[in-house]
């Protein structure tokens, strides 16, 4: 899917080479400050490489079109994102942005059920917990159906349980839609059970990229 | 009664009794701010007799040139005053903006005002082409200073919502649509609201002097209603242009968010 070489940007990111395999679940691991967030705002082109190539899908991103790359490689931050208006607008956002046809609310309610965020779609956002404003901006990104989805420590405000639960149902959902997903992880755990490919970051560097025995 | 009361220098010198009072306040409350109020009010003072002087010159002589060069120099100083009135870092990329929006939107409406509205003629008559392109000007200077300061804010403040936005596949329009909206709005609703109270509040500054000098009430109010409507025409050209020109400066060709920019 992804292809990086001889990629540097400030002093956070040297990566020398780098590929993400497609319709897999990579997992990236490392201390904080090893440059996995700054990794994928690379691949989302929310930011340019200071020198090096980086390709999708065989294009280099340089000469793809910024807006309609991120539509299918798209990005979860880490801190949910949640915009003004109810717990519908802010499901149908991500559609809105990328210019997409909006759902039918059973869809979103089906949806909802299956990452058990119990809400009326009128519900005021602004009152959720951390962790339901993160299975939100899943949801969000889940209604958008992209090639690629980037998720930036998708667990960090999940308890344990929840975040099985989140994970299990982003694995599933990326396997039945045949999508390539890449998460940036602080577990081993989710690593050890769901990456396939697991790639290991220190100081920007890639140290280790471990294959799945399965 | 026709023409107007003329104040004589003894009568003017007895307005600066309202000076004094407020001086003898500030000092008994110690208040202390008696050296800026002074100065203010020698300021005023001076600059408005050198204006009275500059104008009678000025109309007497009604030349294009003196009216063309009068406009320059209020759209230089009006555009150097938005500078220094937006208190927040303004990227070079913004000012060429605010500068282009300036000009083109207060000049068409200039142009239109006293070619259509007023119908005038000479085009260049200094005594209705100066007040009122200074009005024009001044009302869109206050419009693009407000809007611009918003539009800088709302980025700044709500960078993470507009890379949320950039993310997800969002067009940089559409992620700073909402910030661009409400930069906009911030920036007329006080030319709108002058509209609300205008009349029953108070009466406009043009309007009282047109009656005082002996115009019409009526004609006065036609003047009034006119130049009103193009301050908000000029004030809405300047900033619609500013704010839709202005969110791009702070993306680069790769519609990433220039966080240097901010």
């Amino acid at each position: 899917m992804f292809l990086l070489s001889d990629v540097t940007f400030k002093n956070i990111i040297n990566i020398e080479k780098l590929r993400i395999p497609r319709n897999k679940i990579t997992c990236i691991v490392g201390e904080s400050g090893s440059g996995k967030t700054t990794l994928l705002k690379l691949l989302n082109h929310l930011i340019s490489c200071d020198s090096g190539e980086i390709w999708c899908q065989g294009k280099n991103l340089k000469e793809i079109d910024p807006v309609l790359l991120r539509r299918e490689v798209v990005m979860l931050s880490q801190a949910p994102l949640i915009f003004p208006g109810t717990l519908k607008d802010n499901l149908l956002i991500g559609l809105d942005f990328s210019e997409k046809k909006p759902v039918e609310d059973k869809e979103l309610f089906e949806l909802l059920k299956s990452v058990k965020l119990d809400k009326d779609l009128s519900a005021n956002v602004s009152e959720f917990s951390g962790g339901e404003k993160q299975r939100l901006a899943l949801c969000r990104i889940m209604l958008m159906e992209p090639e690629v989805f980037l998720l930036d420590e998708p667990s960090s405000a999940l308890d344990d349980e929840t975040e099985e639960l989140i994970i299990e149902k982003m694995v599933s959902f990326t396997k039945k839609k045949n999508k390539t997903l890449v998460i940036v992880t602080h577990s081993k755990r989710i690593a050890q059970t769901h990456g396939e490919l697991t790639v290991t970051m220190d100081k920007g560097k890639i140290i280790q990229v471990e294959e799945a025995v399965k | 009664m026709n023409g107007i009361i003329e104040i004589g220098v003894a009568q003017l010198l007895a307005a600066y009794v309202f000076l004094v009072i407020l001086l003898a306040i500030t000092r008994r409350q110690g208040i202390g701010r008696e050296k800026e109020i002074l100065l203010s009010s020698l300021r005023m003072t001076i600059q408005l007799i050198i204006m009275g002087y500059v104008l009678v010159y000025i109309f007497h002589v009604n030349h294009f040139l003196l009216s063309i060069g009068i406009l320059v120099f209020m759209e230089y100083f009006a555009i150097r005053n938005i500078y220094s009135r937006i208190k927040i870092k303004i990227n070079q990329r913004l000012r060429r903006v605010i500068t282009l929006s300036m000009l083109f939107g207060t000049t068409l409406t200039i142009i239109y005002f006293l070619l259509i509205v007023i119908g005038l003629k000479p085009w260049y008559e200094t005594r209705y082409f100066i007040p009122i392109a200074g009005m024009i000007i001044g009302n869109s200077m206050t419009g693009i200073s407000l809007g611009a300061e918003r539009l800088i804010d709302g980025i700044k403040s709500r960078k993470e919502m507009v890379e949320g936005a950039l993310m997800l596949g969002a067009t940089p329009e559409r992620a700073t649509k909402t910030i661009v909206n409400d930069a906009f709005t911030a920036a007329i609703i006080p030319t709108i609201n002058s509209m609300v109270g205008m009349g029953i509040v108070f009466l406009p500054g043009m309007m009282t002097g047109q009656i005082l000098s002996g115009v019409s009430p009526l004609t006065a109010i036609e003047y009034q209603i006119a130049i009103m409507l193009g301050i908000l025409g000029s004030v809405s050209l300047t900033v619609f242009a500013m704010v839709q020109l202005g969110y791009k400066t702070f993306f680069n060709e790769r519609s990433q968010l220039e966080h240097g920019e901010l």
